[in-house]
């Protein structure tokens, strides 16, 4: 048995009862593969010994990979971008400094799009990764390296961020499972920040019950993000088999006219009927071109919205790269950067920040009414994570809305800042490739979608790690 | 189909030079086509009707929130590590480019 393909809990309990030792767990075999599959970014040749001095925490030294937007001390973080290629972070991100409290250790750092601006890893300065599953094809993104490091067993979890759609596309993509939590529910301190009023930093796991684990460990308010709420954090570990009878559950998407008759359509509506075999009312929630009582708002709109917004909050964020204090400056950044600054600085200049960036701001306060409305209805609502399976390498050239277009079905969510799992729940046999489940609670309510996650995880056969 | 507001090459010159980022002629072309184009996916959030809507820019609803006007000591940078990523120091500062004219 290969001890780098254990799951978090199975890696815990047999370091507890000393059956393996923390070295072997950090092979040599990692690096041969991560050649191939170009996933870290930079590896930490401390990890094993940094791992022996973790042993009689929780995580007992288990090597988590982290993606390169979260700064680690010591250890170079470059969001993918030539801007920062030399970084040498002297503090730790947040979730990095709960991660080490707990027994963790960063093994690598993961390959994201650059500043996480994509969903494929393609627009980043040190070229994209390849999907593990299939390596003509992309692994999504921005979180495309942790999500692969986890398919690819080159590491025990991962963590990630997500905007829209970073953690649960390349999770669905990859056929892991990815959790974004509500935002605010974990700190986005030492993050090099992306769109501040909706980046949420999320686990990317073998399976459900190790990203809830994860989530234990960073969730919490912290003083360094005012962002962060006081909203308590119960055990998610706690409720996860707590089931689904009884719960309604709403269908969304798999009418709307992009994917009917789709594999991504056709799988999502076979894990209603195994949530009605579970015990769950199940009900169709049809696409509305218009706000109307009992349907989805059509996502093309928020696509729209949140295009805006992310751009407008880019340009700000990304203003202070001026190769001054730990930076090499603007003449550094790369196309897509330069791209997403200037039109953000459009939609924020004098003139136009009216017609466009408060009219986005508008049409997000829509899409979290009806989200209001439908979570009166319904305890989860339940969709395809993207609309199809990985795209081959190279997708993303001469398409400027490539990203957005990809996370489509989950731009309305993100931007009114809710929960999120994404589980696997089909596999195309001649690909390997994977469809993504996503299943979304109302705010706060993470452990609704880790109970109704797992049970779908445990009645069915997508997930090899179970 | 054009939309709603034409980004021309001047407003792109002119939107790069409030961004501080430099484009040659050729990139130009492409970031004005480029903004065209996504200006249009854009413009279908002008057939919303978002009157008397409230825009949202803080989706949990926090407000104002403060800490304590201390200082960690644990997380104060010397010197040093302050200076350690820059790309030009000298004596212990950082090196910035002149903005001020000799008189």
């Amino acid at each position: 048995m290969k001890l780098n393909s254990l799951t978090l809990k199975k890696a815990i309990s047999k370091l507890q009862h000393k059956e393996i030792s923390l070295s072997e767990l950090v092979e040599e075999a990692i690096k041969e593969k991560n050649k191939e599959l170009h996933i870290y970014l930079t590896l930490n040749n401390e990890a094993v010994r940094q791992a022996s001095s973790q042993t009689e925490k929780q995580l007992e030294g288990i090597p988590i990979a982290v993606k390169d937007n979260f700064l680690t001390k010591g250890l170079r973080s470059t969001a993918s971008s030539n801007v920062l290629k030399d970084f040498i972070p002297p503090f730790d991100a947040t979730v990095v400094m709960r991660l080490k409290q707990a027994g963790g250790v960063v093994i690598g750092k993961t390959n994201l799009d650059a500043w996480a601006h994509g969903s494929s890893t393609e627009t980043s300065a040190f070229g994209s990764t390849k999907n593990p599953r299939n390596k003509e094809y992309l692994p999504g993104g921005s979180s495309g390296g942790s999500a692969a490091a986890v398919a690819a067993d080159l590491c025990i979890a991962a963590i990630g961020s997500e905007t829209a759609g970073s953690i649960r596309q390349p999770a669905s993509w990859c056929g892991v499972v990815g959790l974004k939590p509500t935002y605010g529910r974990v700190s986005r301190a030492g993050i090099v920040a992306m769109a501040s009023s909706t980046d949420s930093p999320g686990p990317i796991g073998k399976t459900v019950e190790d990203c809830a684990t994860l989530l234990n460990l960073i969730a919490g308010r912290d003083i360094y993000d005012a962002t962060t709420s006081p909203q308590p954090v119960p055990d998610f570990t706690k409720q996860i088999q707590k089931g689904v009878k009884g719960i309604r559950i709403g269908i969304c998407y798999t009418d709307h006219e992009k994917l009917k008759g789709s594999d991504a359509a056709k799988a999502v509506s076979e894990a209603g009927k195994i949530f009605e075999r579970l015990g769950a009312n199940i009900e169709l929630v049809p696409v509305s071109e218009n706000l109307q009582k009992g349907h989805i708002f059509d996502p093309n709109y928020a696509v729209a919205a949140y295009t805006v917004v992310q751009r407008s909050e880019v340009s700000s964020n990304l203003a202070g790269y001026n190769g001054i204090r730990y930076d090499y400056g603007r003449a550094f950044f790369g196309d897509e950067a330069k791209r997403r600054i200037m039109l953000g600085t459009f939609t924020l200049s004098k003139g136009y920040s009216d017609r466009y960036y408060i009219t986005a701001q508008k049409v997000r306060s829509l899409y979290i009414n009806n989200y209001r409305e439908l979570f009166g209805t319904y305890d989860l609502l339940i969709a395809p994570t993207s609309p199809g399976y990985a795209q081959k390498l190279g997708a993303t050239k001469d398409n400027p809305m490539y990203g957005e277009l990809e996370d489509i079905l989950l731009e309305p969510s993100t931007i009114s800042g809710l929960p999120g799992i994404s589980v696997p729940c089909y596999r195309d046999p001649k690909t390997n490739l994977y469809i993504g489940l996503n299943i979304m609670a109302n705010y706060w309510q993470e452990e609704k979608i880790i109970s109704a996650a797992y049970a779908f995880e445990q009645a069915t056969q997508w997930n090899s790690w179970k | 189909m054009q939309p709603k507001t034409q980004i021309t090459s001047e407003m792109v010159s002119h939107i790069a030079k409030l961004a501080n980022i430099s484009i040659t002629n050729d990139e130009k072309a492409a970031l004005t086509a480029g903004f065209n184009e996504t200006m249009k996916v854009v413009d279908i959030l002008f057939s919303v009707d978002v009157k008397g809507v409230t825009p949202t820019s803080q989706v949990t609803g926090l407000e104002n929130v403060y800490r304590e006007d201390t200082i960690d000591r644990k997380r104060v940078f010397t010197q040093d590590e302050a200076l350690a990523n820059a790309p030009r120091k000298h004596n212990g500062y950082f090196v910035v480019d002149q903005i001020l004219e000799d008189d």
